[in-house]
C-alpha cells in the first residue's frame, strides 16, 4: 500500500521569490483588518459590552415577529432576537439598563421572563454581565493577549537571535490583525471565547514559525556558505511536508467540532480554524522572508558575516 | 535514543497503565463507583456548570449601604451623647459621607468633642497597636465637628460583612438541597457562587437577591397609610411602607423596631389550621419572646406589622397577649412563598444587599446537547485524524495512534485526579490536542523519511530523527503552553476550562508521541530487526 502524501519527498518551492507578493497582500489585509475595525468593529458580546443573553428553547419553531412583538413593547432599547442554530431555539440579547446599575438588569430579566411566560417551553441559558465586569474582562483580555506575544517574542529571543524574534512578532501580529479583521466582516460575536481562540491561534502560529526557525538554524550551521535565500527556501520546503499535514490533522480535528460542535462552540471554532490557515501561511510567507530582509549574523558558525549574508540576499531579489 | 534502561521501561509502562486506570471511571456510570474502595481510582472528572447545568453568579456586597448605616447610626450615638451632655446643638446629619453637627455654644466645643469621640467603637482584630484604634476619625473646624470612618474602619467593616454574607449565603443556598455549591470570596467585597444542577435558577436569584432584614413595628393610629399619602404629612416618628403583594398599598408604620428579626431562632413552613393556607411560623429567642409578649400585651387591638425589607407582609391586628414568644405569618403565600420566607428568616439577614455583577446560568438542557455535541465531534475529529494518519505513516502511523489513544487516557486520568473542570471549550481544548498532539509524531517522522532519503539504516535513521526532532518538539509546545497559561491565569470560568485541557494536552502528548512511541519503535526493532523501514 502506498503512503498516502500531500507533499513530495522533494519539493523545490521558491516560497521566497513571492515574499513581495506576500508582503504586499499581508500589508492589505492588515490596513484592511484596521480599517474595517474601525469603520465596521467586532461584534462585541455581552462579555466585552455588558448586557442581557437569554437563549430559550420554544415548543415547535419559534415565532419570532411575535417574540420581537412581546419584547418591544417593554421598551428595552434595541433588543436582538436570532434562531440560534435550530428553528425552535432563540437567542434574545437586551443592552444593558442605562440606568440603575446591576439591578436593573436583573429587573429587565424578570420582566423578559414575565412577558414571555409560556411562548418559552425552556430557558436554555440566561447570561448577564454588569458594566463593572464586562470592563474588567475587557481589560483581562487585553492583558492577555499583549502579554501572551510579549511572552513567546521573550522565548523566541532567548532560542534564537534578535532576528528571528522580529519575524516571530510579525507574523503574530499579522495574524492576530488577519483574524480580528475577518471577525469583523462576518460580524461573528466577539466573546470571551475569542480571546482563547486568539490565544491559540499565536501559540499555533508560533509553533509553525519555529518549526521553520529551527530548520533555519540548522541549516545555518550546516551549510556555511549557502545563500540566504536559497537556504530559507530549503528549509521552508524541507519543513513543508510536516507544516501540511500537522495543519491537515488539526483542520480535521477544527472542521469536527465546527460541523459536529454545537452551536455555542461556532464562532470559537471557526476563528481557530481561520487562524490555523492564517497562522501557517504567515510561517512560510512572512516569518522566514523577515530574516532575509533584516539579515542574520552568521558570525557563530565562523565563516561568514551578517552582513555578506545581507548582501547577497538583496543581491538576489 | 532507541535503548531504555529497565527502569525507564517500566516507569513509562507504569505511566500508561495508570494512565487507562485513572481514566476509567469516567466511562461507568457514577452510581456504579459508589462501591469502589477508596485505594482504587474512583474520581469522574468534574464538568463545569456549562456542561452539566447550572448557576454562576458574581456577588458584591454593597459597601456604601453598609457605611450608610454605620453613618446612620452614629448619628443617633452623637444625638444621644450630645444629649447626655447636655450640649446645644444644630444641624446634625450626613453630608458627603461624614457626619456633621454645628455646636451652638463655642464654649461647648471641647466637652461635645469628648463625648463624640467616645461614640466609636473600638477595631477589633490590629493586635499590633498599642492603643485600642477607634473607627472614627474626629475634626473640629470652627464650631462644627466632623465625625468620619476611618479607612481600617471600612476595611475592616467591609470585611466582616462579606464573612458574615458568605456564612448566610451557604445557609440560604444549603437549604436548596443542591450539591457540591462553591461559596467564595473574590477581591476585597465579592462573592462568587456555583450552584450546579439548578432546576430553577430564578429561585437562587430570589433567594440572594434579599436582605431580608426582618422586624415587627406597630401600624401608626395617628392616621391611614392612604390618608398620609393622600395629604403627604408623615407624623414624626412613623414612616410609609408599602405591603409586598400587589396591590401595594401604604401602610403608615412607627419607626421604632419592637422586636428585630435577629431575635428569631427559628422558622419553618406550615398552614394554616383553619384556612388551610401555607403560613410560615416562628419562634423568638428569650429576649425576642419578652419584647414580643410586652408589645403584644400593651397593644391589643392594634394592627402589628411585619415588615420584611421595608415591605409589609402582612399586618394582622392583634387579639391577644402573645407570651409564648412565638406566632404565625400569613401573608397570602403559596407554598413555595411560605417556603422560602421561612429559608429567609431561618438564614438571617444579611449585612448589606448583595448586587448581581455577572451571572451566567446554563439549563439541564444545554448542557446535555453540549455533552452530547462535545462527544460526536470529538469522536470524528479523532476518527479523521487516525485514518490520516494511518494513511499517511502506514504501520508508524498506527504506532502514532497508539500513543495518541494512550495520550487521551492520560489527559482524561490528569482531569480527573486533579479534580479539574471539564467545560465546553475544555473538549474543544481536547480535540483540539487531538489534532495537534500528532504533530510531535509527525516531526519525527519526518525527519525519520529524510534519513533514510539520506540513506541511512532503520536503527540510524530513527535515532537521528529523534534527535533532531526533539528541540523542534520542545520549542513548539512551550510557545503553546505559554499560551495555555496566560489563559489559565487570566481567563475565568468555562475559558479557563479550556486553558486546563490545552495544558495537560500538551504535556501528555509530548509524553506519549515523544517518549512512549520511541519506546514501542524500540520494541518493534528489537523484535523483528527490520531491513528497511516504509515510511
Amino acid at each position: 500500500m502506498r503512503h498516502l502524501k500531500l507533499i513530495s519527498d522533494d519539493t523545490h518551492i521558491p516560497f521566497v521569490r513571492f515574499r513581495q507578493i506576500a508582503v504586499a497582500f499581508s500589508l492589505l489585509v492588515i490596513a484592511a483588518s484596521i480599517a474595517l475595525f474601525f469603520a465596521r468593529g467586532l461584534n462585541f458580546g455581552i462579555d466585552f459590552k455588558g448586557g442581557i443573553m437569554i437563549e430559550i428553547a420554544t415548543d415547535g419553531p419559534a415565532d419570532i415577529t411575535q417574540l420581537r412583538a412581546t419584547l418591544g413593547d417593554l421598551g428595552f432599547g434595541e433588543v436582538q432576537i436570532q434562531e440560534f442554530g435550530q428553528a425552535d431555539d432563540v437567542l434574545i440579547r437586551i443592552p444593558s439598563p442605562a440606568e440603575g446599575g446591576e439591578a436593573a438588569s436583573q429587573e429587565v430579566v424578570n420582566q423578559v421572563r414575565a412577558a414571555l411566560g409560556d411562548l418559552v417551553a425552556e430557558y436554555r441559558r440566561v447570561e448577564v454581565v454588569g458594566p463593572q465586569v464586562s470592563g474588567e474582562l475587557v481589560r483581562n483580555g487585553t492583558i492577555a493577549v499583549v502579554l501572551a506575544m510579549v511572552l513567546m517574542l521573550i522565548y523566541i529571543w532567548f532560542r534564537f537571535e534578535w532576528q528571528f524574534s522580529l519575524g516571530a512578532i510579525i507574523s503574530l501580529v499579522h495574524d492576530v490583525f488577519a483574524t480580528i479583521g475577518i471577525l469583523c466582516i462576518l460580524q461573528i460575536e466577539f466573546n470571551l471565547q475569542m480571546i482563547a481562540a486568539i490565544l491559540t491561534i499565536v501559540g499555533y502560529s508560533m509553533n509553525d514559525t519555529v518549526i521553520v526557525y529551527d530548520r533555519v538554524r540548522e541549516n545555518l550551521r550546516k551549510y556555511k556558505k549557502m545563500d540566504l535565500a536559497e537556504l530559507i527556501d530549503l528549509s521552508i520546503n524541507q519543513t513543508l511536508s510536516r507544516t501540511v499535514i500537522t495543519s491537515g490533522t488539526t483542520l480535521l480535528a477544527l472542521l469536527a467540532l465546527f460541523v459536529f460542535g454545537g452551536e455555542v462552540l461556532r464562532g470559537f471554532t471557526f476563528a481557530m480554524i481561520f487562524g490555523i490557515l492564517i497562522g501557517t501561511y504567515s510561517s512560510i510567507f512572512i516569518a522566514a522572508p523577515v530574516i532575509l530582509a533584516v539579515g542574520v549574523s552568521r558570525d557563530w558558525s565562523g565563516t561568514n558575516s551578517g552582513k555578506t549574508a545581507e548582501g547577497k540576499a538583496g543581491a538576489k531579489a | 535514543m532507541l535503548h531504555f534502561e529497565r527502569w525507564k521501561i517500566a516507569l513509562i509502562v507504569l505511566l500508561c497503565v495508570a494512565g487507562f486506570a485513572y481514566s476509567a471511571p469516567n466511562f461507568v456510570p457514577r452510581a456504579s463507583l459508589e462501591g469502589v474502595p477508596s485505594w482504587l481510582p474512583n474520581q469522574q472528572i468534574n464538568l463545569g456548570l456549562d456542561l452539566r447545568g447550572g448557576s454562576y453568579m458574581l456577588l458584591e456586597v454593597d459597601t456604601s449601604s453598609l457605611i450608610q448605616d454605620r453613618l446612620q447610626s452614629l448619628v443617633n450615638d452623637v444625638r444621644a451623647a450630645l444629649r447626655s451632655k447636655r450640649v446645644l446643638y444644630t444641624g446634625l446629619g450626613i453630608r458627603n459621607s461624614e457626619v456633621t453637627v454645628r455646636i451652638t455654644q463655642p464654649g461647648d466645643i471641647e466637652k461635645a468633642r469628648e463625648a463624640i469621640e467616645g461614640v466609636g467603637t473600638t477595631l477589633t482584630g490590629n493586635v499590633f497597636s498599642a492603643l485600642p484604634e477607634r473607627d472614627i476619625a474626629v475634626s473640629v473646624d470652627g464650631q462644627s465637628i466632623k465625625v468620619m470612618l476611618t479607612e481600617p474602619a471600612i476595611i475592616a467593616r467591609t470585611q466582616s460583612a462579606v464573612q458574615q454574607s458568605i456564612e448566610i449565603v451557604r445557609r440560604r443556598i444549603d437549604e436548596l438541597g443542591t450539591t457540591e455549591p462553591v461559596i467564595q470570596q473574590q477581591g476585597t467585597s465579592r462573592i462568587l457562587v456555583q450552584v450546579p444542577g439548578l432546576g430553577d435558577p430564578q429561585r437562587l436569584k430570589e433567594l440572594l437577591g434579599q436582605t431580608a432584614k426582618m422586624n415587627f413595628r406597630l401600624v401608626s393610629n395617628a392616621m391611614s397609610g392612604e390618608q398620609a399619602v393622600a395629604t403627604r404629612t408623615v407624623p414624626t416618628g412613623t414612616e410609609i411602607l408599602f405591603t409586598a403583594e400587589e396591590p401595594h398599598t401604604p401602610v403608615l408604620v412607627e419607626r421604632r423596631i419592637m422586636v428585630g428579626g435577629d431575635r428569631l431562632v427559628d422558622a419553618q413552613p406550615a398552614f394554616d389550621q383553619q384556612t388551610g393556607a401555607p403560613v410560615v411560623n416562628f419562634r423568638f429567642d428569650s429576649t425576642g419572646a419578652r419584647q414580643f409578649g410586652e408589645v403584644t400585651r400593651n397593644s391589643v387591638g392594634r394592627p402589628f406589622a411585619i415588615v420584611l425589607d421595608d415591605k409589609v407582609i402582612s399586618a394582622p391586628v392583634i387579639r391577644e397577649p402573645i407570651m409564648g414568644g412565638s406566632g404565625q405569618i400569613s401573608g397570602n403565600f403559596t407554598v413555595q412563598a411560605a417556603n422560602d420566607l421561612s429559608i429567609l428568616l431561618r438564614a438571617g439577614a444579611l449585612p448589606a444587599p448583595l448586587n448581581v455583577l455577572e451571572e451566567r446560568t446554563v439549563g439541564p438542557g444545554l448542557g446535555a446537547d453540549s455533552i452530547r455535541a462535545g462527544e460526536v465531534a470529538a469522536v470524528i475529529g479523532s476518527l479523521a485524524v487516525v485514518i490520516f494518519m494511518i494513511a499517511s505513516y502506514g504501520f508508524f502511523g498506527v504506532l502514532a495512534v497508539a500513543a495518541l489513544v494512550i495520550n487521551m487516557a492520560m489527559i482524561f486520568a490528569v482531569l480527573s485526579v486533579l479534580q479539574a473542570t471539564l467545560t465546553l471549550p475544555g473538549i474543544a481544548g481536547i480535540v483540539l490536542t487531538v489534532g495537534m498532539a500528532v504533530d510531535a509524531n509527525v516531526l519525527i517522522y519526518e525527519r525519520i523519511r529524510e534519513e533514510i532519503a539520506a540513506g541511512k539504516g532503520p536503527v540510524q535513521a530513527i535515532e537521528t530523527g529523534y534527535n533532531k526532532a526533539l528541540s523542534s518538539i520542545l520549542d513548539a509546545n512551550i510557545t503553546t503552553l505559554i499560551s495555555a497559561a496566560i489563559l489559565f491565569q487570566m481567563g475565568s470560568g468555562p475559558v479557563r476550562g479550556f486553558a486546563v485541557t490545552l495544558g495537560i494536552g500538551i504535556i501528555t502528548s509530548v509524553f506519549t508521541a515523544y517518549t512512549v512511541n520511541r519506546l514501542m519503535l524500540s520494541v518493534w526493532i528489537r523484535r523483528w530487526r527490520p531491513k528497511t523501514i516504509y515510511l
